[in-house]
């Protein structure tokens, strides 16, 4: 679907003051092989791909993912494996050296069960990156609190998670998520737990700025399709919100006038 | 001479410069990052420094995540 022809003009997503086409964001952990990888990233036209630092394995040689990312998307290194605020800026530091820009998802987890973000860790992680001179984009609980902490430390995102990552419950957070749109003054990019494509429509709807996606297209039986229908989903669903998404009712109206045939003059 | 590479000891003959040390590993090094004792070296300077015995080092790249 071409953009240009939509109804309504829609205004570029900028993040960090680079405009972006594409408001759907992909993570490239969990595929099966990394062409289904480089397919999903064509179909879908996403700019902006996460990405992930590693000790390297010193057995095998491994392909490097970097090779299948085409050089004009955008790389947001996450800093998954941190469990404080230290340990992600040293991750995000090490990023930066390997001259793929100096964008970096924060990323502080410490539990191993519901693998919940460390908000706290977050925002002192954040508040050092962004000094350093790095584009940050925190991954988060959704709180208003810790937004505003964010907004405040020079965070060019808030990503609130949708629900347990990996997960596909999709928005589980929905009213929490609401707020953040609501009353922060950042693109608010809805990460983790998003499911189907569905779901990515329905945070387009609710006004978030973009959605992320990872699992839900890696494990799908064909990524690079379902690619498609998240970043089309994630088009329909900023559409919706352009448009003014009419309110639930308690009660039915009628789409079709209900007097004046057959039975009254 | 030993070093602790990624977390393994490793044992060397003599010493090396880094840059003949990645390139052992890596099959590809121009996306790797390498960290001696903690600090970052910039990949211009693999081939003026020389790993020393004791050294703790460690090679990361990139990989899947979201």
């Amino acid at each position: 679907m071409n953009t240009s022809t939509l109804p309504i003009r829609d205004t570029p997503f900028i993040l960090a003051g680079k405009a972006f086409a594409s408001r759907f964001l992909l993570g490239t952990g969990k595929f099966q092989s990394k062409q289904d990888l480089a397919n999903s990233v064509a179909t879908s036209g996403t700019e902006i791909v996460t990405v992930a630092l590693r000790r390297i394995d010193l057995d095998h040689h491994e392909e490097n993912i970097i090779e299948y990312i085409p050089q004009n998307v955008t790389l947001l290194t996450n800093t998954s494996g941190a469990r404080n605020a230290q340990e992600a800026i040293r991750i995000a530091r090490l990023a930066k050296e390997a001259g793929h820009g100096n964008w970096i998802k924060i990323e502080v987890i410490n539990d191993s069960k519901y693998l919940l973000p460390d908000n706290n860790e977050t925002i002192k992680a954040t508040e050092i990156l962004v000094k350093e001179g790095f584009i940050v984009l925190p991954y988060v609980s959704p709180d208003l609190y810790v937004a505003r902490e964010l907004v405040k430390a020079g965070a060019a995102a808030v990503m609130p998670l949708g629900s347990f990552i990996g997960s596909n419950q999709g928005l589980k957070t929905r009213e929490m998520i609401k707020v953040l749109i609501n009353e922060i003054d950042l693109p608010i990019i809805v990460d983790a737990g998003i499911g189907a494509p569905s779901q990515a429509a329905e945070a387009m709807e609710l006004g978030a700025a973009a959605v992320l996606a990872n699992t839900a297209v890696a494990t799908a039986a064909q990524p690079a399709a379902i690619a498609q229908a998240f970043a089309l989903a994630v088009q329909a669903g900023r559409l919706a919100h352009l448009s003014g998404v009419p309110q639930k009712r308690s009660l039915a109206d009628a789409s079709s006038p209900l007097t004046g045939f057959l039975y009254e003059n | 001479m030993k070093i602790t590479l990624n977390g393994t000891i490793k044992e060397l003959p003599q010493s090396v410069l880094l840059t003949d040390l990645v390139s052992q590993y890596c099959k590809n090094p121009k996306h790797i990052i390498a960290e001696v004792n903690g600090e970052i070296i910039k990949s211009s300077n693999w081939t003026q420094k020389t790993v020393a015995d004791g050294d703790t080092i460690e090679l990361v790249g990139f990989v899947g995540g979201g």
